[in-house]
């Protein structure tokens, strides 16, 4: 075991650094100058484009521009500043982490609790009204937009009936986020309802479910311990893969209520060329995406006992 | 049993859909629950996205940093509605031959951190601002004034060869002379934007500190900036300028997007926007009532030509009549009101409403005459290849109205034309830099200072900053040095006005149509007003008591 995830970590490091050249020359062949677009339709002197190049780095070539990124960043811990306002981007990055870890944390929560507790019910239920119920609202969640399902949110809860404030404010309170985190959470939360519904329906079936009913165990050991384990392996997968989608695909959630995290900022970043933060970005939530799927690994080995990683 | 269950569903859906729909007219009242008393402390919030860069006064240039900068600096002048000057931290600005300028200041004026303000103050604020090693974004403004480009040399890569600009005279406290290389008559008027702000004695010490929290000499003094949420500032009580804040202060707020800040003014929490999402401004003026505002400012869209493509110059440059049909096929008025949501006004001539030199109705090309284009394109020669192309950058909203232009003048002339996407506006600027464009481009000018020249010289002078399109006409560039020496600012300006006219003749780009300002407050202010480059007036703002 200890061996297995020695080799994981170890696994990581190429990982790490091919992803990230890999982002650093995409950035870098994007057409448009990230200094030149600082100055728009009324242009700037040649000598001030050549200072400021000079002054990012911008002039060396990109290898080397890799090259002093990478060595700032395992060396120093320092993720170099942005183009644009000359902040660092580990400060960039600690405003919008704590923030997108707050939403994905809340959606996350929402999806498993709300998620696994449809799919037990229809699960267990399958072909009854309660498994139609069920899937109805599922297939309506997953064909509604976000964005609408943003607006729907928005407009009767904060607009007709006042119960919530239509936007997070700069605070960023908890009860705030509650409303973009059920939307963010929604399209996920009915692919675990769908995903539980089938494999509990399935191992209903199984043979060793016949085996403990048989054996006269309690019905609550049956389905708690002997079904549930065995059911949850595809939607424990699902569920590791969900928490980096989470934290950087929140693009359209994060606009439509004013949350200041990491799906805005990756989508300014592109837009403004400020290549180091992307970098930056990207690299947290690769490490995100590696350790998730390697607690998602060990796992499997606690849920199946035949699953044993030497 | 099935059957009606989802026909519930479906009724669901529909009051779902019906809540959703209903929502418009919910704020109509007027303001008349806050009982209109003024509290002169009352702190108001503005909408406003981050500033893209630090807070320097020479390196402010978009209009998030800029509306902040307005309110921590003040400079020599500033201009009313009609584009005249009105003295803030100058007593006079006053010059005989427009060459040599003699400024005399306030006395008693101090910096928020104490320190008074000198003409020493000014002058090594241009200085800095100006030299290369700094590499200020506006330091180009700083061009008229001799021995600009010894501070400042043009070509890459060349260094400074004087630190501070040879015309600038500090004469003592509270006089300088600013001599300029050649005659510029509305020079007093370039001064009033904010790289012309002075810097205290402090700033030198940590440039890098001065963009963070800026101390200024303006009506409102830095208070604080938490990055991507808010900027507070607070009234100067010491202020000694003739524009005393009427509120206690502004906190500047950050929204993702414009929508979100609609709704948070819908619900109280913001009290001034500055613009209003495509998506609201149908709806926008029966939802705010008096509060909407739509107003014109002095900026304006069109479509110019790149001369140095094939098509304009091969086998020979274009004849204007060519472009002068291009632009008579254009039917602005329709689509400013439908496209454009009336968010725009047709544009009548080359220079935008507001400054000064403003002639209504300057030309006659603007005109939607499908006949008439028909015939000056055939008179020029018809368009080579009988195909336009209207590069744009697709992340500016720009979409729609270019294909509405295209539709326009393809049913009117029968001239294919097609949009030319760039993802977005850095891949735009980079092809236009380059030298890619196919045939013509979107471009859009703001004023820099109230004279028309601004929208003449900076735009259609050989070489100028403005002229992307490598357009170059010896006899115009004749004309405008001409309207440049004239004696007197009036002079210049008559000057300029018939160059405006006179720019038919040469059809260096379409005018399209002037900005509005499209925008709204809440039931917390009243005084609210927008200036010419389209942000609210902050010291005006008054704040109800609550």
């Amino acid at each position: 075991m200890g061996r297995y995830v020695a080799r994981r970590l170890l696994q990581m490091i190429p990982v790490f650094f091919g992803t990230t050249l890999l982002i650093f020359l995409m950035v870098y062949s994007l057409p448009g100058d990230p200094v030149a677009g600082l100055f728009g339709d009324k242009g700037a002197s040649p000598s001030t484009l050549a200072e400021l190049r000079h002054k990012y780095g911008l002039d060396q070539h990109i290898l080397k521009q890799y090259w002093d990124y990478i060595t700032g960043i395992v060396l120093h811990f320092d993720f170099g500043t942005q183009f644009r306002n000359d902040r660092p981007v580990t400060e960039v990055l600690g405003d919008a982490f704590p923030v997108t870890i707050q939403l994905a944390a809340l959606a996350f929560a929402f999806e498993l609790v709300f998620g696994i507790g449809l799919g037990i019910i229809a699960g267990l239920r399958a072909g009854r009204l309660a498994d139609n119920a069920i899937l109805i609202f599922t297939l309506l969640i997953i064909s509604i937009p976000v964005f609408v399902l943003g607006f729907i949110i928005k407009m009767v809860f904060a607009f007709q009936l006042g119960w919530i404030q239509p936007n997070v404010s700069n605070d960023q309170l908890l009860s705030e986020m509650i409303a973009p985190a059920i939307v963010l959470g929604g399209l996920s939360l009915a692919y675990v309802a769908r995903l539980t519904r089938t494999s509990m329906a399935e191992n209903l079936r199984a043979d060793y479910m016949r085996t403990a009913v048989a054996k006269g165990l309690p019905k609550r050991r049956i389905i708690g311990v002997h079904l549930m384990r065995n059911s949850m392996i595809p939607v424990i997968t699902f569920l590791g893969t969900d928490i980096g989608a989470l934290m950087g695909g929140a693009v359209v959630t994060e606009g439509l209520f004013n949350v200041k995290g990491v799906g805005g900022l990756i989508y300014e970043s592109i837009t403004r060329r400020e290549g180091s933060t992307l970098v930056g970005l990207v690299t947290v939530l690769v490490v995100v995406y590696l350790v998730t799927s390697l607690l998602i690994d060990l796992l499997y080995a606690v849920l199946d006992p035949r699953i044993r990683y030497a | 049993m099935r059957g009606a269950k989802s026909a519930k569903w479906v009724a669901g859906a529909i009051i779902v859909a019906l809540a959703a729909t209903a929502c418009g007219g919910g704020n109509d009242g007027k303001g008349d629950s806050a009982g209109g008393k003024v509290d002169p402390n009352g702190i108001f919030s503005v909408e406003l996205g981050e500033p893209e860069k630090p807070l320097l006064t020479g390196d402010t240039m978009e209009s998030n940093g800029s509306a902040v900068m307005a309110g921590l600096f003040s400079t020599l002048v500033d201009y009313k509605a009609d584009g005249s000057l009105e003295m803030i931290n100058a007593e006079s600005v006053t010059s005989t031959d427009s060459k040599l300028w003699t400024v005399k200041l306030k006395k008693g004026w101090t910096f928020h951190d104490g320190t008074p303000v000198t003409a020493k103050s000014y002058v090594d604020a241009w200085n800095w601002n100006a030299n290369i090693e700094n590499a200020q974004g506006l330091a180009s403004w700083f061009a008229d004034i001799k021995g600009f480009e010894k501070v400042h040399p043009e070509e890459e890569g060349a260094k400074p060869t004087a630190k501070t600009l040879e015309g600038l005279k500090v004469v003592d406290e509270s006089t300088l002379t600013i001599e300029l290389s050649k005659a510029v008559p509305y020079f007093a008027h370039k001064l009033a934007y904010i790289v012309f702000a002075p810097l205290p004695e402090s700033f030198y010490k940590d440039p890098a500190a001065g963009g963070q929290k800026p101390v200024g000499n303006g009506p409102y003094k830095f208070k604080s900036w938490d990055h991507k949420k808010q900027i507070e500032v607070v009234r100067y009580d010491d202020y000694k300028g003739p524009n005393k804040a009427k509120n206690g202060g502004v906190i500047f707020k950050n929204y993702t997007t414009l929508e979100a800040a609609y709704e948070d003014l819908k619900s109280g929490n913001v009290d001034v926007l500055r613009q209003i999402a495509p998506k609201d401004l149908p709806v926008y003026r029966q939802d705010l009532g008096d509060r909407a505002v739509d107003q014109a400012y002095s900026a304006i869209q069109t479509i110019a030509v790149a001369f140095y493509a094939d098509q304009w110059k091969k086998p020979k440059t274009v004849d204007p009549r060519v472009v002068q049909g291009l632009s008579m096929a254009i039917d602005r008025a329709t689509i400013t009101k439908t496209v454009l949501n009336g968010t725009r006004e047709p544009a009548t001539g080359w220079v935008a409403k507001g400054v000064l030199g403003y002639q209504p109705n300057a030309v006659e090309v603007t005109k939607f005459d499908p006949a008439k284009a028909k015939e000056l394109i055939k008179a020029g020669g018809g368009v080579p290849n009988n195909k336009i192309s209207i590069q744009y950058n697709a992340d500016g909203g720009h979409k729609e109205w270019v294909e509405a232009v295209c539709n326009s003048i393809t049913q009117a002339t029968s001239v294919e034309c097609v949009g030319d996407g760039k993802p977005d506006f850095q891949a735009d600027l980079t092809a236009r830099k380059e030298k890619q464009v196919k045939s013509l481009y979107r471009s859009g000018w703001v004023l820099d200072y109230p004279v028309n020249a601004n929208f003449i010289s900076d735009l259609f002078r050989t070489g100028a900053g403005g002229n992307q399109g490598d357009f170059s006409n010896k006899e115009l560039d004749a004309k405008i040095a001409a309207a440049d020496s004239a004696k007197t600012l009036e002079e210049s300006v008559k000057a300029y006005q018939a160059v405006e006219k006179d720019l038919v003749n040469y059809m260096p780009s379409i005018p399209l149509w002037y900005y509005k300002v499209n925008a709204g407050y809440s039931e917390n202010v009243s005084g609210v007003a927008y200036g010419q480059d389209g942000d609210p007036i902050l010291t005006g703002v008054e704040v109800k008591q609550k």
